[in-house]
């Protein structure tokens, strides 16, 4: 890890449980321990089912770990974190507001004149390529649209930090690779630190510094961390092909793939039950 | 199906209806009128009565009387379902210990108030307003209090993750949410009030289209209440009409109403 840089997130033994309906307590995470440095881009790759996104909620203050702590910046998280931005993995904009009324609203509940406001979100929407679209409401945008929208929503609220769940899992191929080069290139301009959480490992090695590997659920655990040391700038569909890239893909895999399938039979089985 | 060819058939759907109770109502067949004027009145006689309404400018006042008892039910019955759906979504304990009365109320034939409306507001505009109320108020209620309830998880949370106070919460997300909702039902709501205006109306009242109805009614003038019906029917399609417009307008954002066109 750099010594220059602070922690922007850091994971110390986090456990997050859930009480079930029948008064049971599920727990979903276990003594998580990660660390996250400023501008650095984390990947984090597990099974589904697995507590990733719980992770991200607890690094993002929407869920309160039941053991351990949460540090942003060196201090303990108390409530919402108010340094992140989230994208998240669902729809999450506005639908009775335009493209360019929901990305500037993040401007505008901290007070910035509507004006202005307006005029950077139009600068947004250019960056991520819907200049033309500012007057659409999110219905009348395509899912890889919406995305961009989501993005620029996100990141003109300058967030030190930038949480992303699957963010581009409900997008076709094409489309995710097009968001992850935009996605990039945004980065590169100014680093922020990166949580992204995903289940295609191709893609965590393909955009992040370092991938992260959890265990299958119930009580997840971290168990692998890799550096991922291929050159930037990359372009995701061709730093796939090289040779670097299937050397650290096939290394990984032999990790994640026992644990896929760990995954997969108690899916399976917790469906039996 | 143009919409030239629409409307020539919607007409001609009329003008049949119209012509074959004319025919029954005036032609003996077999000998006998089917439909007895004293019964049935004719299509020629209710247009007379309309006309003279208009002509004399009695149906204005009527109108006008039961128009406005229309909008203070909706306002009045809309701002308090708001207020209430909102009140009850936020405080669920609050909702709980209420529930079993709203059910109770709710389930009241709001025409049994009638009377007792008329006991406490008098015969005029008011205890009209009063049961269109009581009509209005429920559905806005129960639209706002879903709106509130079913704005989902994932909009809750990019909206605090931006950011957001509860207040401003409130003001982009449950608020418009509860509006949408509100919104879609305009068509309901609204022809609730105007059907609590014409029954207050009807059970008692000195001026309004329910009035003209039972008046008509009360001295076996068969072709008055066909025209009073008319008439009414007519009136709510132009409110309708204006609630369409006003639908447009309001709920752009949202997929159903642009599809609608």
């Amino acid at each position: 890890m750099e010594k220059t840089e602070p922690t922007a997130v850091a994971l110390d033994s986090a456990t997050v449980a859930f009480r079930l309906a029948d008064g049971r307590v599920y727990t979903a995470v276990e003594q998580a321990n990660f660390a996250v440095a400023n501008g650095e881009f984390v990947a984090i790759v597990g099974p589904t089912g697995c507590g990733k996104s719980t992770l991200l909620n607890v690094a993002a203050g929407l869920l309160r770990p039941a053991g351990g702590a949460v540090r942003i910046f060196d201090k303990p998280l108390a409530g919402l974190n108010r340094d992140a931005g989230y994208l998240f993995q669902a729809d999450a904009l506005f639908p009775w507001k335009t493209a360019i009324d929901n990305v500037a609203i993040g401007l505008e509940i901290r007070g910035t004149p509507r004006a202005e406001a307006l005029a950077r979100a139009q600068k947004w929407l250019g960056s991520v390529g819907l200049g033309a679209f500012a007057g659409r409401y999110p219905h009348m945008l395509s899912g890889g649209q919406r995305k961009r929208v989501a993005l620029a929503q996100v990141l003109i609220r300058d967030p030190k930090i930038l949480l992303m769940d699957e963010p581009f899992g409900p997008l076709d191929a094409q489309t995710r690779q097009i968001m992850g080069n935009l996605l990039l290139e945004l980065w590169t301009a100014d680093r922020k630190a990166v949580l992204f959480v995903t289940h295609d490992l191709e893609e965590a090695i393909a955009l992040a510094d370092r991938v992260v590997i959890m265990s299958a659920g119930p009580s997840a655990r971290i168990i692998g961390d890799w550096r991922i040391t291929l050159p930037r700038p990359r372009d995701i569909s061709e730093v796939r092909m090289e040779k670097d890239f299937h050397a650290l893909h096939r290394e990984i895999w032999s990790v994640l793939k026992d644990e896929v399938m760990t995954g997969y039979v108690q899916s399976t089985q917790a469906g039996a039950a | 199906m143009s919409r030239i060819t629409l409307l020539a058939l919607q007409i001609l759907v009329a003008v049949v209806v119209l012509g074959l109770w004319q025919f029954f109502a005036s032609v003996p067949v077999f000998g006998k009128i089917l439909l007895p004027p004293f019964f049935f009145s004719n299509p020629v006689d209710v247009l007379e009565q309309i006309i003279k309404w208009f002509a004399t400018g009695v149906i204005w006042k009527h109108l006008a009387i039961t128009l406005w008892e229309s909008i203070l039910a909706f306002v009045i019955g809309s701002a308090g379902g708001i207020l209430v759906g909102f009140w009850f979504a936020r405080q669920p304990r609050v909702a709980a210990v209420f529930d079993p009365y709203v059910k109770m109320v709710n389930a009241l034939p709001r025409v049994v108030l009638a009377p007792i409306f008329a006991l406490w507001f008098g015969l005029g505009v008011w205890s009209k307003v009063a049961l269109g109320v009581t009509l209005v108020f429920f559905i806005v209620f129960f639209n706002v209090y879903q709106g509130v309830k079913e704005v989902p998880t994932t909009v809750l949370d990019n909206g605090r993750m931006l950011g957001m106070s509860e207040r401003q919460l409130m003001r982009h997300v449950y608020w418009p949410s509860a509006l949408s909702w509100m919104f879609s039902s305009l068509h309901t709501s609204v022809g609730f009030a105007v059907v609590g205006a014409v029954v207050g109306e009807y059970l008692g009242a000195a001026a309004g289209l329910g009035y003209l109805i039972q008046q008509a009614e009360g001295v076996f003038d068969v072709a008055g209440v066909f025209a009073g019906m008319f008439v009414l029917s007519a009136f709510v399609i132009l409110i309708d009409m204006v609630v369409t417009m006003v639908e447009k307008r309001l709920l752009v954002w949202r997929p159903t109403a642009v599809r609608q066109d």
